[in-house]
């Protein structure tokens, strides 16, 4: 109690200890400092690449759709036939996959295989497997298409599993209350449940796929990466202008469509 | 008169993984055709004892016997064969939400089709003609289309029993039917399982923790509290003392009172019925 009676609150502090809470909040505080002071920025080299940078800008203001045509045309083909084609693969795999990695679903060993798996493809990044399967399988798009597929099992099968994790436990115990063997459960139960939610993924993985094949197109996975990386290797910055406009253009729209779908399975 | 009973329990008791003792040795026999309700406070078991008959919670030990056959022996098909006998009604209604009221009907048939013909959803003409006239009894014919969750409270745990007789089940399992709805539609829930049950002579266990409402539909009380039977008699000798023995002290001759205006309520209700639906 204050001096005039009445009663005072605080909310109590995340970390009781006061002195454990000046410990961590000034170490953090230090620790900040001196990273910031290890790294070495050239601040002259900075000031050169200013117009260097203010050239590609400017590139933007004129790209260059024509002299490339074809090639962007055939770079956006391949990358749009990649994307389809790897986003359609995945899926399928990611179901089975996504189910067995299911807790509430499946024995224990078959669901420590599957998170294996989920693991393993979410722990690589998408251009060390491009990097690999280029080396495996060369150059050009169905190595393109082998990584978009297996980082789209990685994403869709977790977040699959997770749905099902998920789903309300009345309806499957009422549907395992009938008699329903496994499967029917999983075609009564589980699939009306999480049915909206995998269609979303499918669509949501379908513009990241688009725009993944982009980056991956520049370790040599083909697609419209690829020919981004001809026209800057080139210095054809009013190409590279042109191709990244497309590459904005099809993922705004491919974005405004899917969650437009989206919205509508619901 | 076949003398064996419809549902046999003999010292189940189930401790759950946390060490809670849910239930401590029940047992319990159910006539053919008689309906009985399980009162008792939150938290006593009556949950855990309806899922225990029909294993979707692992009793730790006793049996369970339906008719003759003992499903505590049981496992994979035999248990699913079994469970298709025995029909179960929710608190929540449990519908799928996302399949149609006639789905969701037809899904108390998954035990007797095969996974191809549910997939397709082409089930035996005699299973639609079935789902069908269930939908009528339950006075939800038009609905047949619209998906589950289109539809109020009472309306949807109509589906809900109309589900658990699709199975033609020889025991129905009804946990808290009318805990998720009004006082007037938690009536004629009641009322509707209970003239089901007779018409059919299908023997019934109802959890129920309204003792006024358990005291309006059913003939037979168990008293459960703290995982044991703590009363087990006609209605009529449910008084204070039983009321004590299962509930703890508290003013019951109130709750007589209101128990026989609700009586009342529930005639009047039933002549205003269609005026205020």
């Amino acid at each position: 109690m204050t001096a005039d009676g009445r009663r005072s609150w605080r909310r109590p502090p995340l970390i009781a200890d006061r002195r454990l809470r000046w410990l961590i909040y000034g170490g953090g505080l230090i620790y900040l400092v001196l990273a910031l002071a290890t790294l070495e920025v050239n601040w002259l080299r900075a000031w050169e690449g200013l117009g260097r940078g203010w050239a590609f800008v400017q590139s933007f203001l004129r790209p260059d759709f024509a002299s490339r045509g074809p090639d962007i045309l055939n770079g956006i083909i391949e990358s749009l036939t990649m994307t389809v084609t790897a986003t359609v693969a995945g899926m399928l795999v990611s179901v089975p996959i996504g189910i067995g990695a299911a807790r509430n679903l499946v024995a224990r060993p078959i669901y420590l295989l599957c998170r294996g798996i989920v693991a393993l493809a979410r722990a690589l990044p998408e251009v060390i497997v491009a990097i690999f399967f280029v080396a495996m399988f060369g150059f050009g798009p169905f190595a393109g298409f082998l990584t978009l597929t297996f980082n789209t099992i990685g994403f869709v099968a977790k977040l699959l599993a997770e749905a099902i994790e998920n789903v309300e436990h009345a309806q499957v115990e009422a549907i395992r209350a009938t008699g329903a063997s496994w499967a029917q459960l999983l075609n009564y139960a589980i699939q009306p449940q999480v049915m909206p939610r995998l269609i979303g993924l499918g669509l949501y993985r379908l513009d990241i796929n688009f725009r993944e094949s982009a980056v991956i197109g520049i370790v040599g996975a083909g697609g419209i990466g690829a020919t981004l990386e001809t026209a800057l290797d080139r210095y054809e910055y009013d190409t590279a202008a042109a191709i990244l406009l497309v590459i904005v253009g099809i993922v705004t729209l491919a974005e405004s469509v899917s969650s437009h779908l989206r919205r509508w399975v619901q | 008169m076949n003398r064996t009973p419809a549902l046999r329990i003999a010292d189940l008791v189930k401790r759950y993984r946390t060490g809670e003792e849910a239930l401590k040795g029940v047992s319990l026999a159910v006539a053919p055709g008689e309906i009985v309700g399980v009162i008792g406070p939150s938290g006593a078991g009556k949950s855990t004892l309806i899922r225990c008959i029909n294993r979707l919670v692992e009793p730790t030990s006793g049996r369970v016997f339906l008719g003759d056959l003992e499903l505590t022996a049981l496992s994979g098909r035999a248990l699913r064969r079994a469970r298709r006998r025995i029909g179960m009604i929710f608190q929540e209604f449990a519908l799928v939400e996302r399949l149609t009221v006639m789905e969701n009907v037809l899904s108390g048939r998954l035990g007797y089709v095969s996974f191809w013909q549910s997939f397709t959803r082409r089930f035996p003409p005699a299973d639609i003609e079935r789902a069908f006239a269930l939908l009528e009894r339950v006075g939800l014919i038009e609905h047949a289309d619209k998906r589950a969750d289109a539809l109020s409270g009472g309306q949807r745990q109509r589906v809900g029993i109309a589900r658990a007789l699709a199975q033609e089940p020889d025991l129905l399992l009804i946990d808290e039917p009318t805990a998720a709805l009004d006082p007037k539609t938690a009536r004629q829930i009641m009322r509707l399982i209970c003239e089901i049950c007779r018409e059919r002579r299908l023997p019934a266990i109802i959890n129920i923790h309204d003792v006024v409402l358990a005291q309006q539909f059913v003939e037979r009380i168990v008293g459960l509290r703290a995982g044991t039977i703590v009363f087990d008699g006609p209605i009529e000798a449910l008084d204070d003392a039983a009321l004590t023995r299962i509930y703890g002290e508290e003013d019951w001759t109130t709750v007589r009172q209101r128990a026989a205006a609700g009586r009342a309520w529930a005639l009047d209700a039933e002549r205003l019925e269609g005026f205020a639906e």
